[in-house]
């Protein structure tokens, strides 16, 4: 029954046994003071119990194969940065706004993102004055957006607020509820947008309201009106935010 | 108490096959050659009894000890499967949402594939948290076994790697927005590294037909790798310390004369038939989830991911699939970004020091102080309502209760450092119990190893 194992045990350990007696011999001259091995001498390498230089050859080729590998990663992961074509799809987009109701709006697609476009009533945009000291940052100081849409409307026009639909948080589109005051909001929505994420609000401004999980304001993206009811998304206006009337 | 059974109840354990005579004896002792031809060139015999025949375990684990081998299954199930999900899947922004209903509905027992996938994603998380949970309550993280434990660790963050991107890959609404979330935490890291870092990670400036691509790449290939490696490593390092066991105490400072625990029983085969057992009620249970509910109510496959991904809109309510939620109101509960992203990472690289910061030298709560059964009791049902609180819309009250919950997540650890240095705990028993009672040889003797390892 146990003929088996007694026939097997042997031999494996035959194997690594008889390697075993071999390799620590051909190393043992390493170490400095050990006996002088005659397989050693014969193999001519006769600075192989020079420990410190062999150290350093050591370190010296890790060092190069670092810098070989180092080499090798780096096309690799310079692979994974955008390509030429996404950085090229980024083409601005001319958007028609003279249909936009008073309190509608519309999305656009600007570098795979939303672009909303929003047509502010007068009483929209009187509510954006109304109650800023809820705002994180009522006054844009934050660089997102450009200079010519620095102002308390955040837009080149009052009426029209041109936005990046995306979160600052973290990248979600929020919602618009231009409703004031509904049951899901509280009393105190004066109108905005709403992320359903992570529940970050925003005015009709684009301005994050304080003590959100969004850090800072909606991005204003670079805009340009060719005419009163043409837009073009992408391409910065001239700084004084003057529009040909 | 360690009294010897009789020799008449010894069972040699090994040597199952050397013939029966006639034919057979001839077909034995051909595959015995054969063997001993490919043990010369290959340590065939030698690892299989290392790891298998003669790898003692503790005989007295209960159904605890069945998860590490399901999670092995699942990761069969989840390679094989994966491999013919690929063989019908088209990794392209344009195809991806179409060549999943394609397999769904035309791939023959495409759906019984993809449903398989699906349903052994959840099934890995459901078996690796009572596996952790395990760990937790006989102290296995404990020293000699902290590496165990870190590979462990590596093996459930390359796993959630794994989930989140595979979870791309049907591009649908909540692939493409709950990828958006994610990618878009390492934004929170400060001085401008987070934003180049996020479009690194896309390709792209948005999740886009890049990073569909590269994620299926990473998913089909990278990670299985590196996942593969650490369970290597996983098992080698419990071979290397031995299994830990209900009573938490070391089967091997109580050997017989051939050097073999005295309450250690070989795993094959006495562990593999017990394993099977359960292999075949997990098989049920998993094939009733995949035949019957496959989207388990939203919470397996969410409802909002039957629609195609579309980048300007987000979903109403978005939340991650349900193996991440206890993070995910980690995530919620800090209103501050940059905060919610170090207490999320934060409380997945707390686990990893844990082997640091019990300091007390009994393993299992058997006979651990009562305070360590309260806060270990506490501490998990706190991880099930912050799961639970990670799939609601946050409200007042949810948002309230997620923030008790990270405190309560987050204070487990410096109060178990605290406690856990002088802890009064039960005396330990010698030998491991076994059916409730102190005696130690039932069932299997080892004296019959003695006489095998006498013999040789």
């Amino acid at each position: 029954m146990s003929s088996t194992t007694d026939d097997r045990q042997p031999r494996g350990e035959k194997g690594p046994g008889a390697k075993d007696s071999k390799l620590p011999d051909q190393y043992a001259d390493a170490a400095p003071g050990s006996s002088v091995n005659p397989e050693a001498l014969e193999s001519s390498v006769t600075d192989a119990s020079d420990p410190k230089r062999r150290r350093l050859l050591v370190l010296g080729a890790s060092a190069v194969g670092g810098l070989g590998v180092a080499a090798v990663a780096m096309p690799m992961v310079a692979s994974m940065l955008p390509s030429a074509r996404a950085k090229a799809a980024g083409a601005p987009v001319e958007v028609d706004i003279s249909k936009i109701g008073s309190g509608q709006i519309i999305t656009v697609e600007w570098r795979g993102k939303p672009v909303w476009v929003v047509n502010r009533s007068d009483e929209q945009l009187e509510r954006l004055e109304a109650d800023t000291a809820r705002l994180s940052d009522p006054d844009s100081e934050e660089p997102q957006q450009p200079e010519y849409a620095g102002n308390p409307t955040r837009s080149i026009k009052p009426e029209f607020l041109v936005v990046i639909g995306v979160c600052t948080h973290l990248g979600c589109s929020p919602t618009y509820r231009p409703d004031v005051a509904p049951a899901d909001l509280g009393a105190n929505w004066d109108g905005g947008f709403f992320c359903p994420c992570h529940g970050s609000r925003f005015d009709l401004a684009g301005r994050v309201y304080a003590g959100m999980p969004a850090p800072i304001n909606l991005e204003i993206p670079p805009y340009r009106y060719v005419d009163d009811g043409t837009i073009v998304v992408g391409e910065d206006s001239d700084a004084s935010g003057a529009t040909p009337a | 108490m360690s009294t010897n059974i009789s020799p008449g109840d010894a069972r040699p354990v090994e040597g199952t096959s050397s013939g029966k005579g006639g034919e057979g004896s001839r077909l034995g002792k051909a595959g015995e050659g054969l063997l001993n031809w490919v043990d010369e060139r290959f340590p065939l015999t030698k690892l299989l009894e290392e790891h298998v025949t003669k790898y003692y375990a503790p005989k007295n684990f209960n159904v605890w000890y069945v998860f590490g081998v399901l999670a092995m299954v699942t990761l069969v199930i989840q390679i094989v499967t994966g491999i013919f999900l690929t063989m019908n899947y088209k990794p392209d922004g344009q195809l991806a949402f179409s060549s999943v209903e394609y397999i769904m509905r035309d791939v023959n027992f495409g759906w019984l594939i993809r449903y398989m996938h699906s349903t052994g994603a959840s099934a890995f998380f459901v078996v690796i948290y009572l596996h952790m949970f395990r760990a937790l309550m006989y102290g296995s993280y404990k020293k000699p076994r902290e590496l165990l434990w870190v590979f462990g660790m590596l093996i459930y963050v390359a796993l959630m790697a794994e989930a989140f991107m595979g979870y791309l890959l049907p591009w649908g609404q909540m692939s493409y927005w709950g990828a958006q979330v994610i990618i878009s935490l390492f934004g929170a890291i400060p001085f401008g590294i987070g934003d180049a870092v996020t479009i690194w990670l896309k390709g792209d400036y948005i999740v886009s037909d890049a990073t569909l691509n590269r994620f299926f790449a990473l998913h089909v290939i990278a990670v299985p790798l590196v996942l593969l490696g650490l369970v290597v490593g996983h098992i080698m390092a419990l071979h290397e310390v031995g299994s830990n066991n209900p009573d938490g105490i070391e089967i091997k400072k109580n050997k017989n004369a051939a050097g073999i625990p005295k309450d250690g029983i070989p795993f094959h085969p006495y562990y593999t038939v017990k394993d099977l057992v359960a292999i075949v009620i997990f098989f049920i249970l998993f094939f009733a989830v995949v035949f019957f509910a496959p989207e388990m109510g939203g919470y397996f496959l969410e409802h909002a991911n039957f629609i195609p991904a579309d980048p300007l809109k987000t979903p109403e309510h978005i939340a991650p699939v349900w193996y991440f939620t206890p993070f995910y109101a980690i995530l919620r509960a800090v209103p501050d970004k940059l905060g919610g992203v170090i207490a999320m990472g934060g409380a997945i690289a707390i686990l990893f020091v844990l082997p640091w910061l019990d300091r007390s030298p009994i393993r299992s709560i058997r006979y651990r102080a009562p305070w360590y059964r309260i806060m270990l009791f506490v501490f998990a049902a706190n991880f099930i309502m912050l799961g639970y609180l990670g799939v609601q819309v946050a409200t007042p009250l949810y948002t309230l209760l997620s923030r008790i919950g990270t405190l309560v997540y987050f204070g487990y650890f410096p109060l178990l450092f605290i406690l856990s240095r002088n802890e009064k705990g039960k005396p330990l028993p010698d030998r491991v119990t076994y059916q409730g009672s102190a005696t130690a040889d039932h069932g299997v003797d080892n004296d019959a190893e003695v006489a095998g390892a006498a013999a040789r």
